[in-house]
Order: C-alpha cells, then sequence, then structure tokens
C-alpha cells in the first residue's frame, strides 16, 4: 500500500492518506458469479469518505465486476469523489502463472492512477502507453506505464491544482 | 463527440453501462425503456443504440424498429441476460448490428464500440472524399472527369464574359441546357435574367408572338400588350433550344434581331432595341440543313459565333460511375428511397449500354431501377429494362426492306453527323481506317 501511495503522490501530485482497513460490505457479493459490484462497493466509499478528502481510492483483492461487464481492474465516479481497483486479476497466479508480488504491485499502481484520473475528469486515453489507456486485459495493463502522456498530464495537473485551491469537494452523489 | 444511448430497464444495468462508456469518452444517455429510448432518439441521433432485448412495453426488437425508422443507418445493439439462438437470429435479422449477452467482457463491449465508431470515421471519411471528387468534376451542375468535356468547361468560362453568340451542339439529352445556364452563370450577365424557350414546342404564329411579344389587337384574343422572350431576357441571356425546326420565316426575323439588336412585336411599328446575348441549340447537323437549304447560311454564320459540341456520353464512358452515384444520391433522397449503391456488375451493364438518349436516358433509367429496387442497392437485375430497350430500339432502328448497303451508308452519315464531318473521329468510331471511310464516301458519293 505505501509503494501504490508513493506512486499516487508522485503521479498525481498530491499528498496520500491512508486509512484503517475496512470490510467490502456484503450487499456488494454477487453470489452466483462469486464476484464483488464495484459499484456498490464504490457508494460505500463515497459514504465513509472523510469530509476533507479531495479523492478516495478504494484497494481491494476481491474480484470486481459491474452487473454489465463480466469483471473490472477497476471503476471510478468519472469527474467524483471515489474508485477502486481490485489486485485479483492482477495476479499472475490467477492466469495459472508463477506468483510475482513486484509485477503485480507494478500494475496496481498503473490501475490506480488510472482510476483517480478518471475521478479528475480524464478519460481513457488512444496512447496505449498511458496510463489512461483502456485496459481490457491484463497484457494492456503491462504495455502502459505507471505515468499519463503529455496531453492527460497537463490536463491532470490544471484539474488537481484547481481541486486542491477548492474548498468545495467533488460530487458525492450516490449516482455512478 | 460520438453519442451513445442505452436503453435498459433495469437501472444498474442501464448505469454500469453508461459509466463504462463514458469512462471512454462517449457522451452517454440512457433511457429506462424502449419508449423513451425512441423519444430520445427523435431529439438526438445516437451514433450507437445499447438496447435491452426484453424490456416491459415496446421491446428491444420493436424499439430497434422504431429506431431505425428515425434513423436508418443507426447502429443498434442488442443486449440481453436471457441468450438463445431464435433471438439471436431474430435480432440479427432486423438488422442489429451486433448481438451482446450480458454480461459480456469487457473487451467484447470494447471491440464492438471501436469497430462501429471506425466504420462510422470511414464513412464520413468516405463522404468528405467522395463530396471533393464531386466537387472537383462538377461545373456548374454538369459532372464529368472527361478531358473534352474538361475543355469544353473552359471554352465556356472564355465565352462567358463575351456577347458573342453561340451555338451548342450535341445529341439529344447531352445536357445543352446546362451548357447554356453555365454561359450565363459564368457572365456578366449572371444577375440578369436566364430566359429558355424551346423552339420546337410551339406553332410558327405562337412562337413569334413568345419571342417578340405582341401588341394588343395584334391577333385574335391578343386583348393586352404582351412583352416577348427578347424583351424579358434583355440585359440577360436567351437560350433558345432546338433551333434546328425554327421556320424560314422566323429565321430572317431572328436575323435581324441578332444583326441590329433591335425587332417589333407582332402588329407593332415601335422598333424594340434590346441587349440580349443569344444561345443557341440544336440536336441537328445545322451545316447539312444549310447544304439543303432549309436552313438560312447567313443564320447560320450568325448564330455560330462561338460553337459548342457536346460529346454523347457512349463517348465519355468514364463519366458513367460518377454520374450513376450522383443520380443515386439525388434521386433516392427526392424519391425517399434508401439505396445508398450499386454493383460493379450493374455498372458493367450501363458501360455497356449504347445510350441513344444520353445523360437524361440514364438518369431516367436510374430513377426507374430506384423505383423497383428493395435490398438498397442496384445490381444488374434492377437494370434488366435495358436489355429489352435497347433490343427494341436495335429492332426499329432498321426497317425490314433495308439493305446492307443502305445500312452502311445510313450508319456512315450517323456517324459523320455526330462527329460534325471529321473523319477521322467517324473512322475512328466505325472501327475502320480513314482510307476505307474515304472510299466509301467516294463510292457512295457523299461530302464530308
Amino acid at each position: 500500500m505505501e509503494t501504490i501511495a508513493e506512486c499516487i503522490e508522485n503521479i498525481i501530485g498530491a499528498p496520500v492518506h491512508m486509512l484503517e482497513d475496512l470490510d467490502e460490505p456484503m450487499e456488494a457479493f454477487v453470489e452466483k458469479r462469486n464476484q464483488w459490484d464495484s459499484s456498490v462497493i464504490l457508494r460505500a466509499l463515497i459514504d465513509m469518505a472523510p469530509p476533507d478528502a479531495l479523492r478516495v481510492l478504494g484497494v481491494t483483492s476481491r474480484d470486481l465486476c459491474v452487473p454489465v461487464l463480466t469483471f473490472v481492474f477497476g471503476q471510478a465516479q468519472l469527474d467524483g469523489l471515489v474508485s477502486i481497483i481490485s489486485t485479483a486479476r492482477l495476479k499472475p497466479e490467477f492466469y495459472g502463472l508463477s506468483a510475482s508480488p513486484d509485477l503485480t504491485l507494478e500494475r496496481a499502481c498503473k490501475e490506480s492512477i488510472h482510476e483517480l484520473g478518471h475521478t479528475f475528469g480524464l478519460v481513457h486515453c488512444g496512447d496505449r502507453s498511458c496510463a489512461m489507456s483502456l485496459s481490457t486485459h491484463v497484457g494492456d495493463v503491462d504495455i502502459k506505464k505507471a505515468e499519463f502522456c503529455r496531453g492527460c498530464r497537463s490536463f491532470l495537473r490544471d484539474r488537481v491544482t484547481a481541486a486542491l485551491a477548492d474548498e468545495s469537494r467533488p460530487g458525492r452523489e450516490k449516482q455512478l | 463527440m460520438w453519442k451513445i444511448l442505452v436503453v435498459d430497464d433495469e437501472l444498474i444495468m442501464r448505469e454500469s453501462l453508461a459509466a463504462w462508456l463514458m469512462e471512454d469518452g462517449y457522451t452517454v444517455d440512457t433511457a429506462a425503456s424502449g419508449q423513451e429510448g425512441v423519444e430520445l432518439a427523435k431529439k438526438t441521433e445516437y451514433t450507437i443504440y445499447f438496447v435491452d432485448l426484453k424490456m416491459p412495453g415496446i421491446d428491444g426488437i420493436e424499439t430497434m424498429t422504431q429506431i431505425h425508422k428515425l434513423h436508418p443507418d443507426a447502429a443498434v445493439i442488442i443486449i440481453t441476460a436471457f441468450a438463445t439462438v431464435d433471438t439471436a437470429i431474430t435480432a440479427m435479422k432486423e438488422g442489429a448490428q451486433e448481438y451482446v449477452v450480458k454480461p459480456c467482457s469487457p473487451q467484447e463491449i470494447s471491440l464492438i464500440v471501436e469497430r462501429i465508431i471506425h466504420l462510422e470515421n470511414l464513412e464520413r471519411e468516405n463522404k468528405i472524399l467522395r463530396k471533393k471528387l464531386n466537387d472537383r468534376y462538377t461545373f456548374h451542375d454538369i459532372i464529368s472527369k472527361n478531358p473534352k468535356m474538361h475543355e469544353l468547361f473552359a471554352l465556356v468560362n472564355d465565352v462567358a464574359s463575351l456577347k458573342s453568340t453561340v451555338l451548342i451542339q450535341g445529341e439529344s439529352g447531352t445536357g445543352k441546357d446546362l451548357i447554356a445556364k453555365a454561359i450565363h452563370q459564368s457572365s456578366d450577365r449572371s444577375e440578369q435574367r436566364y430566359v429558355a424557350i424551346s423552339c420546337a414546342a410551339l406553332a410558327e404564329t405562337l412562337l413569334e408572338s413568345e419571342l417578340f411579344g405582341h401588341e394588343r389587337g395584334a391577333f385574335t384574343g391578343a386583348v393586352n400588350q404582351s412583352k416577348g422572350k427578347f424583351e424579358t431576357a434583355d440585359g440577360g441571356t436567351l437560350f433558345l433550344d432546338e433551333i434546328g425546326g425554327i421556320s424560314p420565316k422566323l429565321q430572317v426575323d431572328l436575323l435581324r434581331v441578332l444583326q441590329e439588336r433591335s425587332f417589333y412585336r407582332v402588329g407593332g411599328s415601335k422598333e424594340v432595341s434590346v441587349n440580349v446575348r443569344v444561345i443557341a441549340a440544336t440536336n441537328a447537323d445545322l451545316m447539312t440543313a444549310v447544304r439543303d437549304g432549309s436552313f438560312r447560311e447567313d443564320l447560320y454564320y450568325r448564330l455560330n459565333v462561338i460553337n459548342i459540341h457536346i460529346p454523347p456520353l457512349r463517348d465519355r464512358l468514364e463519366d458513367i460511375p460518377l454520374l450513376v452515384r450522383h443520380f443515386i444520391e439525388r434521386i433516392s433522397f427526392e424519391l425517399g428511397k434508401s439505396v445508398s449503391g450499386v454493383t460493379d456488375g450493374a455498372i458493367a451493364r450501363l458501360m455497356n449500354h449504347q445510350w441513344p438518349g444520353n445523360v437524361r436516358e440514364l438518369e431516367n433509367s436510374i430513377e426507374r431501377a430506384i423505383v423497383t429496387c428493395h435490398d438498397g442497392v442496384l445490381t444488374e437485375e434492377s437494370l434488366s429494362f435495358l436489355d429489352g430497350d435497347q433490343g427494341e430500339e436495335e429492332g426499329a432502328m432498321i426497317p425490314g426492306d433495308m439493305s446492307l448497303a443502305d445500312l452502311e451508308l445510313r450508319a456512315i452519315k450517323a456517324t459523320l453527323g455526330r462527329t460534325s464531318g471529321n473523319v477521322k473521329e467517324a473512322a475512328s468510331i466505325l472501327g475502320i481506317d480513314r482510307s476505307t471511310l474515304y472510299d466509301k464516301l467516294k463510292r457512295y458519293n457523299l461530302r464530308r
């Protein structure tokens, strides 16, 4: 978690505070799919977000999904407050390969800044090496870097600066 | 910005799909029922519609049908949690672009959307390029990439600003009226009137009155003074179509106007002066008419100051694909039919036809084919009527008692007429040597 926090501080440019560990809300569990609905967890994150938080990122080892998709690596409120990533499908062992904590961590860093990028209004980027490029397969995550392309970086810098200066905090509406 | 509409009665389904698509940068609207989706489609044209198959009220298939009525080219993706082979077949038969089973992999959704957007981009690019190409080959509503036609366009531009009379020659349906309009529009008279009259359509006395006007009481029924076409066109251009058929008396009157720039109304004694640029056109061989005495030589030379000869369509076959696509676009829009293309086989069939009625015949044929077309694309089958037309024409052209020599003589005369006496060009059309044609001219005692 410290490595992910450090990566966020470096790339996003905002200080990171880590909260106590939380359990996933049980209502997020989708029994017939043996997965967890990330939309439901995001709603719970909105409820528990500290009032002074600029953005919230949840990190879980649960396998996440949304109702319409078989799985997601993560989800975020576009231009909103909360985001989440799952390490379940970032682990090589999920695909029958040998465990590699370093690789998993590297992938988690990329997905963390990707989802946080969405909360600052960034959408998917056509540059495959940019952290904001879409990943529908773990191979896509490995192609991209844990940093933004020039365009996304510039957009993000403006949005982070404005957010840090703004007293009001972004949308805590529960619609995701 | 690409717009997507998600229609699903389940809130979590439509919200999760919308959120996923928004992360991709699309503008996404959602609708909770088929009816709401159709209402939104009435107001906005979306690039992609995700429509759930099973919904209360109107179901996904009916929603898709109604969306297609509003936007025939819309890409509709049917999504369902209850997939069966039958529903998939029905959805695809009814026009769905894709059929997706919920939950689907992110990769599948992503690929489908990417593919549709890619196709949409290609289609837009294609439209822009086609428009650019059409603009390049379009001169005042005349479409051609034929070098001779482009020389003709240049000539039109060169002579537009002159006051000189122009004689446009060409077979029926070649677009003589369009060239006349192009000359007018390119001239400094373009702000003034362009008046056209078909000289063959009216009886001699009526044509005289139409051209020069009449005084009150000039003839029975002339209850008021009336201005003729020459006066109406004062300051502008007068297009006299089918000039070859006018009577000897009118030829004299016309010659006088062209020489004096003035005339008398029928029954009038006051001379009327006008500043009119005259453009005449004919599909007849006026030179032959001069030779046999049916057309005044002095009028011929007065009209023929600038001569423009429009080649027949069979001599510019390369224009057929361009013209066909142009006519399909225009006529299908006018008739409200969704015909979007033409097969290579149909183009080949059209290029094999002789087109005695030229571009007008081609236009009419395309209209006929569009009217009877049901699958959105013109095929050889849509043009099967051309075989019958051609057969009838060929049969009608050859009388039963005609000898081979008569037929040859007729072919040579007609070809020389078309080439305005150009032996080299006529020989090429007839598929014989120039010297052979000279021999035949001698044998049949024909003058060039």
